[in-house]
């Protein structure tokens, strides 16, 4: 497809700066409810870039950055700072029952290594050696309350019930991929901070860095009430099942695919997307020969589940980068997909005018 | 304590279910009347009691949160002078056959829940197994002409238990979730007669938290308060809940909440308040949500920071729950000292361990 | 009403796209309406009446939407792979007739199962447009379908797909139509998304903050043979909502509108429903709390295709409508 208009000089790209950037947060621990580690790293990034910052009663942190010229639209864009993780419950003798916070399939529990507290201290989900198991036994999934952390015997006075882990994943660039926990969503956020450092003149620009998506959307909730928004868009990472079905026929079910480009939904479990928002994307993507894809319908959703509903509504859309294998160890995403998504979101921003609101929504 | 236990089982004796509170919130606005400066009645049945601070204007707020309604039932069908129901709040149908009923009619009239027999019931009801709800029956006694004229669908069942003073500080009965809160924030109200504070304090008994949390996300709205605390009870450990992170000793101390739905600050300030009291207190750890008015508080408007205190109980939802009363006097004792300490640096001091 | 109604059940509007549905309604209350809106969600808010000192702000919803099938895979083959919007159930699928927003029309078909009397999961079904292949397919991923139907007349009773909630935006109508002389100030509001959790609802109510909010919804019925247990039947009247699964009515709404029908001598009954909600649930939430209440119509086989209301409930919805909104209103 021959692009109609070539991307501008301006269009941001995802150099070393900003995978460094990635890196960063990717290793931060930031699990809902306790995403202190990541804002101190938002606000640093951001203190430059936007006229307004503040951080609300949930930890939010929104950063406006106003338009040069009138009249602007108000442009809220969302990106969640937590991510899923762990919660130390009880314990003695350095090991700890703990609890999920946020969607986690215990299946990816067993035998992981693990980052415990503000220090990070080294932790392991250990699981029974093989030998004293049957094959009837393995079938089965261990329960999380069977599952403890085990921090060894001499951090245990340093670690308290209470404390947050996560995954102990470093964060890697392979090949074409990226590859860390919690790319889910720190792909998002280091988006919105270069968004936000590009922003358009006409705009004025509403950048949420949200808390607690992964525990019912309430960060973003609070954030559209307060900052009322004309339209908004979520940017998120969704998963990418792109992977061979066991029979070798063409599968039904993927959701995104991997260098699909970035992934605009319909619809999922919370949100039916404003058409003339879905339509603006699809038109600037075409314009400026952005790849991108449809996310299937379907289950899951964004921060734009609360964003809609909030005061007398706001039109939203999501965005998001593919990625395998979210919510575990290791999600993969591909570098290209970012830098698409970012190109697209920057045009659309860039191209949109308050018009976009004077046809009724479908 | 006494009256303040007098309090509590009167208020335990009426029926108050979710979006029918009336009854008891008109004892409870009674005895919050003198202790208030005003009293109101939110648009779907809250109450609120404002006790103003001595601060200047504007004045901070802080909000305290009890829910005031209980669980029961609902008539859904009349067969043959027997009533069907469904629940009001939740209930495990292995604790209603054999329970005294109050039916809210055109009069009350008591009433036992009944378990029919198995050949009455289909063959996934076998005889042994738990009979579910739906298959079991209200008899009032009474002959099914007067039940047609006495009884409508929609028409409330209540537990009709007494409260029971199981020891000198041990009462057992329904609707102590969350009538004991009530009662706590009584006491803290009675306190507050005796210290000064600067913050003005609405007392809110909610409506709703059963079903929909109806009065917390609506009296945050119309108050807009800068912190918020729910009061609600927590699992107390006895038969069916074994020690466990999320259990707690009957009578040996309030709980302190901890989790995404409280904000840090105010955990800590509750912690240093409870030691420097000489309280014993446990940590209530909510990985994901509180389970009480506090999910809708913290997400009402902008945003309010919350705190979650608990009163353990046993049995909870059923009709012969049991608190204590010094844990009820305790939480009424950390609220009132935390509320005399708010001044005009609350807020600001109140930071995330991140900021500078 | 008939003809109205005809009209209504026919139109394509599932959750999210109710443009088609709401441009009708728009055509139908222009003249009858003192101020119409769309608001972000896409509801319909049409204002009726001046609050006098003795009215109140009211707000009635009955939502456009339907419920439906989105796309989400085409094969290379054609076969248009889907799932649901809002509650669909699967058994009333296969062989099912469809047609999408763009005009294409398809039939439900399904993988092989082990036996005749199996149902198909939502993920083992696909629409079958007549395409040759990929290429040639007139859906995409994101397109939406609803279940083709027209309507039948029997006389005392009307079938249709999407009498949920069609019927109620009729009812909504003719009460604005019949309504004369009201203290109130009146939003009719004709809501989206409401089968898929009642959003647009959520947002009309904070644009308005009524003193009071009646949704106007379909509920089910225990009238059938061995069906599920309930008091409600068709043709005994319109139904005044205690509870259902997702809200319980402020009971002075429950008195004030059963004391309105015994003194307008309509018939009524109560009702308690044991699954599904409505509007009434997020108005009542809204800001500061709102009192709510449902005005229910009696219909059978709700979310199947071949929904059966009474036509004289039908009248009787309206008719008490008119009646609870003409005088002052004093809740106790």
């Amino acid at each position: 497809m021959t692009p109609k208009k070539a991307a501008t000089s301006q269009s941001p790209k995802i150099g070393k700066a900003q995978i460094a950037l990635l890196e960063r947060l990717s290793n931060a621990v930031g699990v809902s409810g306790a995403e202190g580690e990541v804002r101190k790293i938002v606000m640093a990034e951001i203190k430059d870039l936007a006229d307004d910052i503040k951080v609300d009663a949930l930890g939010n942190v929104l950063a406006i950055k106003h338009a040069r010229t009138e009249p602007a639209l108000k442009v809220m864009l969302a990106a969640h700072m937590d991510e899923v993780g762990f919660m130390l419950v009880e314990g003695e003798d350095g090991l700890y029952e703990f609890e999920t916070v946020g969607g986690i399939d215990a299946r990816q529990l067993p035998g992981k290594p693990v980052l415990v507290g503000k220090d990070h201290l080294p932790g392991v989900i250990g699981a029974k050696p093989i030998h004293h198991t049957t094959a009837d036994e393995r079938r089965n999934v261990i329960p999380v309350d069977v599952l403890r952390i085990d921090v060894g015997n001499e951090n245990g006075k340093k670690i308290h019930p209470g404390d947050r882990a996560t995954f102990a994943t470093r964060f890697q660039q392979i090949g074409p991929s990226l590859v860390g926990k919690a790319l889910d969503n720190r792909l998002g956020v280091t988006t919105l901070i270069e968004l936000l450092r590009h922003a358009p003149a006409h705009i004025e620009l509403q950048a949420a860095f949200t808390v607690q998506e992964e525990v019912g959307l309430r960060g973003a909730r609070v954030a559209a009430y307060a900052l009322n928004p004309q339209l908004a868009i979520a940017l998120d990472s969704t998963p990418a099942g792109d992977l061979p079905s066991w029979d070798g026929e063409e599968s039904p079910r993927y959701n995104t695919k991997l260098d699909g480009g970035p992934a605009i939904y319909v619809a999922d479990k919370g949100t039916l997307s404003d058409p003339r928002l879905i339509q603006h994307l699809l038109r600037t993507a075409e314009t400026y020969g952005i790849p991108c894809q449809m996310r299937q319908p379907g289950g899951g959703g964004t921060d734009a589940g609360a964003i809609h509903k909030a005061r007398a509504g706001v039109p939203v859309v999501s965005v998001s980068i593919p990625g395998r294998y979210a919510h575990t160890a290791a999600l993969i995403a591909r570098l290209d997909d970012w830098q698409h998504t970012l190109a697209l979101i920057f045009h659309a921003l860039q191209d949109l005018t308050p018009a976009i609101l004077d046809t009724d929504r479908s | 304590m006494a009256e303040l236990k007098e309090f509590l089982k009167k208020i335990l004796s009426l029926p108050g279910l979710s979006a029918y509170e009336e009854p008891v919130r008109e004892v409870i606005a009674e005895v919050w009347q003198p202790l208030v400066d005003e009293i109101s009645v939110s648009r779907i049945g809250s109450l609120h009691g404002l006790k103003r601070g001595e601060g200047p204007d504007p004045r901070r707020r802080i909000l305290l949160s009890a829910h005031m309604d209980g669980i029961g039932m609902m008539v859904t069908g009349i067969e043959d002078g027997l009533l069907r129901f469904t629940e009001i709040g939740g209930i495990d149908a292995r604790i209603l056959p054999g329970t005294l009923v109050t039916v809210h009619g055109r009069r009350e009239l008591p009433a036992y829940i009944v378990q029919p027999p198995a050949w009455l019931l289909p063959d996934d009801q076998a005889s042994g197994r738990t009979v579910d709800m739906k298959y079991l029956f209200v008899d009032t006694g009474l002959r099914a002409a007067e039940v047609a004229d006495l009884v409508r669908i929609g028409d409330l069942i209540s537990f009709a238990q007494s409260p029971i003073d199981l020891t000198s500080d041990w009462v057992a009965g329904h609707s102590l979730d969350n009538r004991a809160s009530v009662a706590a924030v009584t006491a803290c109200l009675q306190e507050l007669q005796r210290i000064r504070h600067s913050w003005d304090v609405w007392a809110v008994a909610s409506v709703q938290e059963e079903e929909v949390l109806g009065g917390a996300y609506t009296s945050p709205f119309e108050i807009r308060p800068d912190l918020a605390v729910a009061i609600d009870v927590t699992f107390a450990r006895g038969p069916g809940s074994p020690a466990g992170y999320n259990t707690f000793p009957l009578g040996k101390g309030a709980t302190i909440g901890w989790g995404p739905n409280i904000h840090p600050a105010l955990y800590e300030s509750f912690k240093t308040l409870a030691d420097k009291l000489d309280m014993p207190w446990h940590d209530d750890l909510m990985p994901r949500m509180s389970g009480t008015d506090a999910m809708a508080i913290q997400v009402v408007a902008e945003g309010i920071p919350c705190m979650v205190l608990g009163i353990p109980l046993r049995y909870m939802h059923t009709a012969v729950e049991v608190v204590s009363m010094k844990d009820i006097t305790r939480t009424g004792h950390l609220l009132a000292q935390f509320i005399a300490e708010l001044n005009v640096d609350t807020m600001k001091n109140l930071r995330w361990d991140d900021e500078s | 009403m008939k003809s109205l109604i005809k009209k209504l059940v026919e139109a394509v509007g599932p959750s999210g796209y109710e443009g088609a549905v709401r441009d009708l309604v728009k055509a139908e209350v222009a003249k009858l309406a003192d101020d119409v809106r769309v608001d972000a969600l896409g509801n319909l808010i049409v204002r009726k009446g001046k609050q006098r000192s003795d009215g109140l702000r009211i707000m009635l919803s009955a939502h456009l939407d339907e419920i439906g099938l989105i796309v989400t895979h085409v094969d290379e083959n054609g076969f248009v792979r889907f799932t649901s919007i809002g509650g669909v159930y699967p058994r009333t699928l296969f062989g099912g007739r469809v047609q999408f927003l763009n005009g294409a029309a398809g039939v439900i078909g399904g993988e092989k199962v082990d036996s005749a009397d199996k149902v198909h999961a939502l993920d083992k079904l696909f629409i079958d447009v007549g395409a040759a292949n990929k290429a040639d397919c007139p859906v995409k991923v994101g397109d939406l379908a609803i279940f083709e139907r027209p309507m039948i007349d029997l006389g005392k009773r009307l079938v249709a797909k999407s009498m949920d909630d069609r019927v109620a935006v009729a009812v909504l109508i003719e009460t604005l139509r019949k309504l004369e002389n009201s203290p109130h100030e009146i939003y009719f509001v004709f809501s989206t998304q409401e089968e898929v959790g009642t959003r647009g609802a959520t947002t009309a109510a904070y644009g308005i903050d009524p003193d009071l909010g009646l949704a106007v919804d379909v509920t089910a019925t225990g009238d059938t043979p061995k069906g599920t247990r309930m008091a409600v039947k068709l043709g005994g009247g319109p139904a005044v909502k205690v509870r259902d699964a997702g809200m319980l009515s402020d009971p002075r709404v429950v008195r004030w509108m059963s004391d309105t029908a015994e003194t307008a001598k309509i018939p009524y009954q109560l009702e308690v429903l044991e699954g599904g909600t409505t509007d009434a649930r997020p108005i009542q939430l809204t800001r500061a709390g709102v009192p709510v209440g449902c005005l229910s119509i009696p219909c059978r086989y709700i979310h199947s295709p071949s929904e059966m209301v009474d036509y004289s409930d039908v009248q009787n919805s309206v008719r008490l409508l008119v009646a609870l909104l003409s005088n002052p209103i004093h809740l106790k």
